[in-house]
């Protein structure tokens, strides 16, 4: 990476954004940092509760603790699973995109619309769509006699969850990708040519470590919005059957608006945003390795 | 036969992305009665009653332009504050600008569910709950982040030789970056506007928690039909489809850059 000059009058540049940005965390994140750390008896009473409702979260026996825990493993499977799917299917899309035409244009406009819905209404599409008696899905399927009912049958929620989100997201990895295939210079394709590589190994040797950087931010993104999910599944299934597609947006949504337990909502949201920090400086601590051996 | 590979497979991945949507508009053309009745590929009675509802009924439209007026108001928030910060980030180095740069990252993956409910607390003590004004300021949490971090990429693709040779030609500061960058990185202001407004347009829970008569974004109004005896599948249906015409016409204006934006610029 180029020298850049040392100046600390840039910061002048940052100030509206940081004040904006303030505003819109900071604050409120005080807010729940307060709530975490009292107690209430109702009509704006509050006292101190030090670390009780962390204790409570962090151990799995308890009540609270014990949804927090099988919510967080619900969400990781979930976000584990969907990147699985999507990666491959979206980078194999990626491949098939045409070279050239007014048909590149048209297929990338296809590819993307999915992600311009309004998340209430992806869910409100599959809703319907994996219906019995008015969906096409729900009722294919069960014609064809497998039992599928996804407001009663666990499995079945969480295919039509999985399902749902490949066909939202996997556009956005196809179109990473897509990005990443077309940085990669001619010559590279021409010289695999002459020395009579399959296809198999120009994707090995070729695509897949110019996809690399790409994939990490694909990787980053997705991860990161599967962790949080929350809309599409509660207009879908609203965290059930039961608590089986219960992630821990959902879970949390209950607790701080539906139940308004003020204390164990912050100390779940406190850590909830912990966790996501880690993982985000993670991922982050690797793209910023890949710039700079790229600029090497 | 590569060639035809390819072709089956783009074929079948976009016919399978639009047999929802194809079922969705399905309904949307079909009263609740055969809806309910009996499954069929097409409807038999095309009706445009489900649109004309939401035409007439002012919940309805305004809805829409609740929902439109906070994304553009958010959009050009966002990118009128992210371009001198990206800016800087791209072109200086400065005490803590790593960290910061971090920080302002770790705000696009906080979870909006964590959000919620301080975000009410916060908007209704300064008086700007149920305004498009919360929900615009609200989504330039993720947003403004997500700006900088795209403008930060297709600013660094700029040469910093342009700046220098500008400053050198006698242009000052101001005039240069108006004159002579911006139309440099005119895509990148592209795409980050497109991802901005499509990140404030899908975005629903914190839309929703903001607001509740004066403001309720087209979102929120669908989950009326939900409570209403009986579901109206038919108004669902038609509300879905209508709601993905902007960002369809968003994406048609943007689709040249639209791989390079979705890499944030960085390939």
């Amino acid at each position: 990476m180029m020298d850049k000059p040392w100046n600390n009058r840039a910061w002048l540049f940052v100030v509206p954004v940081l004040i904006i940005v303030l505003f819109s965390s900071l604050v409120p994140m005080m807010t729940v940092v307060n709530y975490s750390v009292q107690d209430t008896m109702g009509q704006n009473n509050f006292f101190w509760n030090g670390v009780a409702w962390f204790q409570g979260l962090l151990d799995p026996t308890t009540d609270i603790g014990g949804r927090f825990a099988s919510a967080l493993v619900r969400n990781l499977i979930f976000s584990i699973v969907i990147l699985c799917l999507e990666l491959p299917l979206g980078i194999a899309v990626a491949l098939c995109i045409p070279k050239q035409g007014w048909k590149v244009g048209a297929t990338l406009v296809l590819i993307a619309l999915p992600l311009l819905i309004p998340w209430t209404v992806v869910g409100t599409i599959w809703q319907i769509f994996a219906r019995q008696d008015i969906g096409l899905l729900g009722a294919a399927l069960n014609a064809i006699g497998i039992h599928y009912n996804d407001t009663q049958d666990p499995t079945s929620a969480w295919a039509t969850i999985v399902i749902m989100d490949v066909w939202h997201w996997t556009g956005m990895i196809a179109l990473l990708s897509y990005a990443g295939l077309k940085a990669i210079p001619d010559a590279f394709y021409q010289a695999a040519r002459i020395d009579g590589a399959s296809r198999w190994s120009v994707f090995r040797n070729i695509e897949l470590p110019k996809l690399q950087k790409v994939l990490v931010i694909a990787v980053l993104l997705r991860f990161m919005e599967s962790f949080m999910i929350y809309t599409e599944p509660s207009v879908v299934t609203g965290g059930g059957p039961g608590e089986a597609t219960s992630f821990l947006s959902l879970d949390l949504v209950k607790i701080a608006l539906g139940q308004v337990d003020l204390g164990n909502a912050a100390a779940m949201s406190i850590v909830y945003y912990l966790i996501t920090l880690t993982i985000c400086y993670v991922f982050f601590t690797i793209m910023t390795q890949l710039d700079q051996r790229k600029g090497v | 036969m590569r060639i035809q590979t390819r072709t089956i497979v783009i074929t079948a991945y976009l016919l399978l992305l639009f047999l929802p949507i194809y079922w969705l508009v399905n309904m949307s053309f079909k009263t609740n009665a055969e809806i309910t009745g009996h499954l069929s590929f097409w409807p038999h009675h095309p009706t445009l009653g489900n649109y004309g509802h939401i035409f007439s009924d002012p919940v309805w439209y305004n809805g829409f332009l609740h929902s439109l007026s906070y994304v553009f108001l958010n959009t050009i928030i966002s990118v009128a504050l992210a371009l001198p910060a990206a800016y800087a980030f791209s072109r200086y180095r400065f005490i803590g600008d790593k960290h910061l740069f971090f920080w302002l990252l770790s705000n696009l993956m906080a979870p909006p569910a964590v959000f919620a409910m301080p975000f009410f607390n916060l908007y209704y003590s300064v008086g700007l709950f149920d305004t498009v004004w919360a929900v615009a300021l609200a989504h330039c949490l993720f947003n403004v982040p997500l700006a900088v971090w795209i403008l930060e990429g297709f600013i660094s693709g700029v040469p910093r030789e342009i700046d220098e040779t500008a400053a050198l030609d006698g242009y000052s500061f101001p005039r240069f970056f108006v004159k002579i960058f911006l139309p440099l990185i005119a895509n990148g202001i592209g795409v980050a506007a497109f991802f901005c407004f499509m990140f404030s347009w899908v975005e629903q829970l914190l839309a929703t928690t903001l607001t509740t008569i004066h403001a309720k974004p087209i979102v929120a109004v669908m989950t009326q039909v939900y409570s209403a005896a009986g579901m109206d599948w038919g108004l669902l249906s038609a509300v879905g489809v209508l709601t993905m015409i902007p960002g369809a016409i968003v994406i048609w204006f943007v689709r040249n850059h639209i791989a390079k934006g979705f890499a944030l610029g960085r390939v």
